[in-house]
């Protein structure tokens, strides 16, 4: 078991975010079900460009620094949450803006 | 296909759905620039901690070379495609569940309308 380096940052993404729900009212957590359809294309893309990565050399992942769970492929658990995790980090950074400047955030807001 | 080729052609690709597939244009939108170069900032900081710290490792056959904030500047493409195809498809879900939703309340009228 490796020191918890990647998910510690993974998990510092998540608390600084979170707040963009509390106090701008984003909804993109309340919008969950959305979400999940939204970044499936994304997942499946990524996830496996990083198998064809891992496979083929391009880089890899210190054991030391991840926990060690790995899926089949060799793709750290971390890497996986990453897939999720940065997603959803860049939606409520879209909805934030869109909130605090009044643009409309790529489809038209109903109410 | 190196890493290089791999990810000039994600951008690619990715801009290609935006525009003519989901047709959201978030490469077109100020809205998408500005949040972008906000996840940016904190890409070249969380992106700098893995590969300066050596969480990830790169075959340096497999790259250009260059790197910004230690990091390979592939991945600066690589972090572009993978937040572009999230925030299109994010606007086409909210989109066409928006339609959806709209239609429905229109039903509901004319349904009433019509009583």
């Amino acid at each position: 078991m490796g020191h918890p380096t990647y998910l510690a940052l993974l998990a510092g993404c998540l608390a600084v975010t979170a707040p963009l729900e509390l106090l701008l009212r984003v909804r993109v957590y309340a919008r969950w079900r959305r979400f999940l359809l939204a970044v499936v294309p994304e997942f499946v893309v990524f996830v496996g460009w990083t198998l064809y990565a891992i496979a083929r050399g391009h880089w890899r992942y210190d054991a030391a620094q991840t926990l060690g769970l790995r899926f089949p492929g060799g793709l750290p658990v971390e890497e996986v949450l990453f897939f999720l995790i940065v997603p959803l980090c860049a939606v409520l950074t879209l909805e934030a803006v869109a909130r605090v400047t009044g643009w409309n955030p790529g489809y038209s807001v109903d109410e | 296909m190196s890493y290089s080729a791999l990810a000039v052609s994600a951008v690619v690709v990715v801009v290609g759905v935006d525009l003519a597939v989901l047709r959201t244009r978030m490469v077109t939108r100020p809205v998408f620039w500005v949040a972008y170069a906000i996840v940016l900032a904190f890409q070249l900081l969380i992106n700098g901690v893995l590969t300066g710290r050596g969480v990830v490792v790169y075959d340096p056959a497999a790259i250009w070379g260059p790197r910004i904030a230690y990091a390979p500047v592939e991945d600066l493409l690589f972090g572009f495609a993978m937040v572009t195809l999230t925030l299109a498809s994010w606007a086409a879900v909210n989109r066409r569940a928006n339609t959806a939703s709209r239609r429905g309340r229109d039903t509901r009228t004319r349904r009433s309308s019509t009583r």
